[in-house]
């Protein structure tokens, strides 16, 4: 909890030494992080750390173009107002060279367009509307997380696998959830005709009655439901749903609802079998993830949640593009970004100059249960990049420059 | 005399409760109507049925022959009906004067504007008025702070902006020292008979009453029992019967 | 729908209903006994969840266990109301009006840090309630047997209730106490000691609200403002003060979410309609509906007219030209010298000053207290916003008519309000908030829905701050100079005569409803040019801006500064938002750090700081002299 502000702490030590030190030793290069801390700590704690880890790592390995790292952070209070201001604060008086973070999505796009008008590099973290790189995109602003359209379109093979006629769908009544229930729609209906869609909840965002949005999912009798939900709201839904005999031979796919911080706390009452997207950290072996998983374990006596995952990454992200770019000049940072390929936990990824989305994939996947706790089984990894729209689609969306 | 108030068959009822009933009498102008009777007669519904704050169910009240019944109070006020509360009621966080212009100014029709500075136009006329009620060497104090006799005063000054024909008092000298209460009916009974106005007034004080009342009515559980002179009230036997001993 | 159908959705109505009431009625008796706005009492209802999850894991998933770790944690939240209302609002209640607000606002975001930081981000999975872990059937369908065992809780602590405030001597206390706040006085009773109680009990009441919901709902960070403004809707629509129209009311409301949702999507004449988005704002729909009609509640009585004010408003002092030109010219010099930052700063500190002294001018001056000013703010900001975006008309002239769009949904909303009085009043400008707040949210295709208004940014001769600066200190300085002026005007006398004394108001003549909604009026086109003049400066708009979050932003710089003098607003919205700025940057648990410095200010000028200075400058004169 504390180690920000002992890095913090740390910066301004090793700034005061560097200041003292010998002629030469140059200024750290600082990056602004904002970030919605206070309003969705569940993920943005892990997310902090993940941040701290790259930020050792990168500075243990020499820094960037011979200079340290210092990621200054700030909360942006869940407000895309307080998040332009923290924005401009970071920029004219912390002096940093660009952005990067943002969590809720009318946060991200004020921050994207904020940054299109400053003419300053953008890393959008966590936004997952897919406006924020295809109908709202810009030059200035880049996406690293799965966006919502990518994390739906993931899911749609085993819905269309499964050929289920009636779906009752369930969302938090805001952009994302609207995105998810729109793109889930579009995608089912293209590849499999005759669908139905026979009922359509729309719950406050941490407000779900789940008792009764369970009901009336019953009284449609589907044979699928298509949920967005996550936090607190998934939590009652699963618990009233499993009460009430809601999930009793009906195939259930949930976005997000795999990642540890939104599976962990269901505990044994996890839904068995749902079909979901999250991040089985335990399990994925790869090189890359394996290294990240043993620093972040080594760091912290804590295993890593997805937040961590997009924390650590966005970081890499930054410290690559800057590599690449040589510099620190924001046409070159900019064009340094289009066409980015570098590693993260998850494999390479690649930011696509078409649309600035990066092809970070997810983990596909469905829950299972054991020793009284949540898992993925029967996972598998789909890369960011064959869960897209085509070139043409997606130029059709994003405005001319 | 020319009567200032006609009132007709004045009834109120409050869920099957009569609170007034079948009351009829005149005010003229320059008259001084002290209405009495014990607690719960039906006083205050009276009086707020004249001035518009109740509606009454039944009867007529004119006001220099215009029907006034279903008017707002401050309709009433401004066809020349002032009031004062048995609980005085001025605004506090303006000053004594202040209270006093702003009587003047909704009376001229000018408080409508945004922009003007309040305060500037009928100083003189507040100050006079001030004066009359004696209160003038306090006028820069904020009715917050003034004493319960001097807001009484404060009000009837208030009350005498709108150059009223009729002013309705209720209860004027409550939570006054007795010898205040007379210098201040004595006061409103010389400005009524000054200017022809006409005053109805209730009272506790009997002392008040007697000596400054040049009429008096008598009310009891909502009827007019009696009426007349002080000297015919003091020995009318009815009215005894209800002050002293009666069945209340 | 079908029947059974039917008859379940009123059975998840009536079990939701149960802790809304629980919750409700703890806030109906403080507010009834203290006549405070308790904003913590969300804090302490999840607390009771928190508190419940702890003890159940220490004292096991076993029924002994389940239930008394429900008790427990209720009796915890109880002790926690006492702390509070003995550390903090005791030393308050000499305060003005509402003041004690700002005092459980604080206390809102430090228990949110404290929470954080002793149960971690995770949200807290509770278990079954151990006999109540299975669901029974009923014609065909499955209801959980513990939802019917919330059904039966609620009439139950109504009866216990009843029996308090009917049977014992504290409960005829507490009665009188809500009827006539100094007829208690008058007889003698230890006034202290019957607030600490009220306190106790109402907490309690939270707290046990709160724990009941542990099988249904996770604890997390979030509960406090889900619930409070719920609770605050049902204490009003019910009648404050009144515990059955506490129960009427949050069944109505329970139930009335419940068949939104069980209605969902319905086609009408080919318009789809979804009631299901309709539990976003169905709670403020029936309040604004229930306060129209009946401007007490349902079963509320109109408060007993006080004998004496509480304390008569001081009077308004003007600021001199003088100190007005030379804050100008600072204000004016700092760009030259300060760093750009600053300026930022003070773009967004403007706008709020601006905003603040339009809400001052309509809870202090014309008495008219406003929970939901944002209303106007945001209609503002999204006026520009959308006449910029939609309408394609210029920057400039956006600007101009946004202040007009503002106060045209003031017209409307205004009408209404000047009708009820006090804190019926308040909610009810809240509810109008919150229902332009669904619009705007709902409303994608024009609005932008919950991502707002992108790419609203100033003409290209305003583009650099300093300038937007200077234009956004012309703006809010010519609008509050104008507010200034229009209070020593006619109409603003009448504004304060008419919250004196509505009596004296009527009875000399003035149509004190028309000149309120011509208040409501003015200051809904100032709010709005607030609004707009932010909007331009952040380039984007989004609902928050007329979120409930913002309206309380707003109340706090007004009773921070203090509600009694003309400069307290201005004053409260710099420090807020400069404190905000300041302590979010150098601190992790910033919230808790920011509700203690509230609570210092508090406890030491219950006047607001600038009423407090002026009295401690008042007292140092008297000193010399």
């Amino acid at each position: 909890m504390l180690t920000r502000n002992y890095l913090l702490a740390g910066a301004a030590a090793l700034a005061a030494l560097s200041l003292a030190g010998p002629a030469g030793a140059q200024a750290p290069i600082k990056i602004g992080e904002l970030n919605s801390y206070k309003n969705f700590p569940a993920f943005l704690e892990p997310y902090k750390k993940g941040v701290d880890l790259a930020v050792d790592e990168v500075n243990a390995a020499g820094g960037v173009l011979g200079r340290k790292l210092e990621i200054v952070s700030r909360d942006d209070n869940g407000n895309p107002g307080d998040a332009v201001r923290v924005a401009e604060e970071l920029l004219s008086r912390e002096g940093v060279s660009f952005l990067i973070g943002t969590f809720p999505s009318h946060v991200g796009l004020a921050v994207s367009d904020f940054a299109k008008q400053r003419k300053v590099l953008f890393i959008a973290a966590e936004p997952l509307t897919d406006k924020l790189v295809w109908e709202a995109g810009n030059p200035y602003t880049f996406r690293l997380r799965t966006s919502t359209y990518m994390q739906t379109a993931m899911l749609i093979p085993d819905a269309v696998k499964l050929n289920k006629k009636r779906w009752a769908i369930v969302y938090p009544n805001y952009e994302y959830g609207q995105s998810a229930t729109a793109a889930f729609k579009k995608l089912l209906s293209a590849k499999q005709p005759g669908v139905e869609f026979v009922a359509e909840q729309a719950a406050p965002l941490g407000k779900i009655d789940a008792g009764a949005v369970v009901q009336a999912l019953a009284d449609a009798k589907p044979d699928a439901i298509f949920s967005s939900l996550f936090g607190a709201d998934l939590a009652k839904f699963v618990r009233e749903g499993a009460q009430r005999g809601l999930f009793k031979d009906v195939a259930v796919f949930n976005l997000l609802a795999g990642e540890p911080e939104y599976l962990d706390p269901l505990k044994e009452e996890a839904p068995d079998g749902w079909y979901v997207t999250g991040y089985p950290w335990s399990e994925i072996k790869t090189p890359e993830h394996g290294k990240f998983v043993a620093a972040y374990q080594a760091k912290y006596k804590d295993y890593p949640r997805l937040g961590s995952v997009v924390g650590y990454s966005t970081v890499i992200s930054a410290v690559e593009a800057i590599k690449k770019a040589g510099s620190l000049d924001q046409a070159k940072l900019i064009a340094a970004m289009s066409g980015l390929k570098h590693m993260t936990p998850f494999g390479a990824i690649e930011y696509r100059p078409i649309d600035h989305q990066s092809t970070m994939g997810a983990y596909v996947g469905r829950i299972g249960v054991k020793d009284g706790k949540g898992y993925m089984k029967e996972w598998r990894f789909v890369d960011g990049k064959d869960a897209l729209p085509s070139d043409d689609e997606v130029m059709k969306m994003r405005p001319k420059n | 005399m020319t009567a200032v108030l006609q009132v007709e068959g004045l009834h109120k009822a409050f869920g099957g409760v009569q609170a007034v009933a079948d009351v009829s009498f005149t005010v003229s102008a320059g008259e001084m109507l002290a209405l009495i009777g014990p607690n719960g007669a039906g006083k205050s519904t009276c009086f707020n049925m004249l001035n518009g704050q109740l509606s009454p169910d039944l009867g007529i009240v004119r006001l220099e022959g215009r029907d006034i019944v279903g008017l707002r109070p401050r309709t009433i006020w401004r066809l020349g009906v002032g009031r004062t509360f048995q609980i005085t009621a001025t605004f506090a966080s303006l000053g004594v004067r202040e209270n006093v212009q702003m009587a003047l100014y909704s009376h001229a029709g000018r408080l409508r504007s945004m922009l003007q500075r309040f305060g500037a136009a009928f100083r003189t006329e507040a100050d006079a008025l001030l004066s009359q009620v004696g209160m003038l060497d306090q006028a820069e104090r904020t009715c917050g702070v003034l004493a319960y006799g001097d807001l009484k005063r404060v009000e009837l000054a208030m009350a005498l902006a709108n150059q009223p024909r009729l002013l309705l008092m209720d209860e004027p000298t409550a939570g006054m020292a007795p010898k205040e209460r007379v210098a201040l009916m004595e006061l409103t009974a010389g400005l009524a008979r000054a200017r022809g106005i006409a005053v109805l007034f209730t009272e506790h004080d009997m002392d008040v009453v007697f000596s400054q009342a040049d009429r008096i009515i008598v009310l009891d559980r909502g009827q007019l029992i009696a009426g007349g002179t002080p000297d015919e009230i003091r020995n009318n036997a009815a009215v005894r019967t209800v002050y002293l001993g009666g069945t209340h | 729908m079908t029947l059974s159908s039917i008859l379940i959705q009123l059975l998840n109505g009536l079990a939701s209903a149960s802790s809304l009431f629980l919750v409700s009625a703890g806030l109906s008796l403080i507010f009834g006994v203290t006549r405070i706005v308790n904003f913590a009492h969300g804090s302490l209802y999840m607390l009771g969840l928190y508190g419940a999850y702890t003890l159940i894991e220490v004292l096991g998933r076993t029924p002994l266990g389940f239930w008394s770790a429900v008790v427990l944690a209720a009796l915890a939240v109880g002790i926690a109301g006492v702390l509070i209302e003995v550390l903090v609002l005791r030393r308050v209640y000499r305060a003005p009006e509402l003041f004690q607000l700002l005092a459980t606002f604080a206390v809102v975001l430090v228990i949110k840090d404290i929470a954080l930081f002793a149960w971690g981000p995770e949200d807290l999975v509770g278990p079954r309630a151990p006999g109540f872990d299975t669901a029974v059937e009923i014609l065909g369908k499955r209801i959980p047997s513990y939802d019917l065992l919330l059904i039966a809780i609620g009439p139950v602590v109504l009866a216990v209730l009843w029996l308090l405030l009917t049977r014992t001597r504290w409960g005829a206390l507490v009665r009188a106490a809500t009827q006539d706040r100094e007829m208690v006085g008058a007889l003698g009773v230890d006034q202290a000691k019957l607030f600490t109680s009220v306190f106790f009990a109402g907490a309690v009441l939270a707290g046990l609200g709160g724990a009941l919901q542990i099988p249904r709902e996770p604890a997390n960070l979030d509960l406090d403002l889900a619930i409070i403004a719920d609770a605050f809707v049902i204490t009003v629509v019910g009648g404050l003060g009144s515990i059955g129209g506490a129960f009427l009311a949050a069944i109505l409301i329970g139930v009335a979410k419940a068949f939104c949702i069980g209605i969902g999507t319905v086609d009408w004449f080919g318009l789809e309609i979804s009631f299901s988005k309709l539990t976003l704002v169905v709670e403020f729909l029936i309040m604004a509906l229930v306060l129209v009609v009946r401007p007490y509640g349902l079963l509320g009585k109109p408060q007993a007219v006080q004998r004496i004010a509480a304390e008569p408003s001081p009077p308004l002092t003007a600021p001199t030209w003088k100190m007005a030109l030379v804050w100008m010219a600072v204000l004016v010099a700092v760009p030259l010298v300060a760093d750009r930052y600053v300026t930022i700063l003070l773009t967004d500190i403007v706008c709020f000053a601006l905003f603040a002294v339009s809400l001052h001018f309509i809870m202090g001056p014309a008495g008219m207290v406003s929970f939901g000013h944002a209303a106007y703010f945001g209609l503002g900001a999204y006026a520009a916003g959308l006449l910029f975006k939609q309408a394609g008309l210029p920057m400039e002239a956006a600007l101009l008519l946004a202040p007009l769009c503002a106060g045209a949904f003031a017209i409307v909303y205004g009408w209404f309000c000047v009708r009820l009085s006090g804190v019926y009043l308040a909610m009810l400008t809240l509810a109008f908030a919150q229902i332009s707040w669904s619009i705007v949210f709902q409303w994608d295709s024009f609005t932008g829905g919950s991502n707002g208004v992108l790419g609203i940014w100033p003409s290209a001769w305003l583009a650099d701050k300093t300038t937007y600066y200077y234009l956004a200190l012309a703006c809010c300085g010519l609008g509050i100079a104008f507010l200034w002026r229009v209070l020593f005007s006619p109409f603003g006398f009448t504004l304060r005569a008419g919250r004196d004394s509505p009596l004296r108001a009527e009875a000399i003549g003035i149509d004190l409803r028309g000149v309120q909604w011509a208040a409501f009026v003015l200051v809904g086109a100032l709010a709005g040019l607030a609004g707009a003049v932010y909007a331009f400066s952040k380039g984007s708009i989004s609902p928050s801006a007329i979120s409930i979050a913002q309206s309380t932003d707003g109340l706090i710089m007004v009773l921070l500064g203090g509600v009694e003098t003309l400069t307290g607003p201005i004053v409260g919205a710099a420090i807020f938002t400069w404190l905000r700025d300041e302590v979010a940057r150098r601190t992790e648990f910033w919230r808790a750090v920011m509700g203690g410095v509230i609570l210092v200010i508090v406890l030491l000028f219950p006047q607001g700081l600038v009423g407090g200075l002026k009295a401690l400058a008042l007292r140092w004169q008297e000193q010399r002299a």
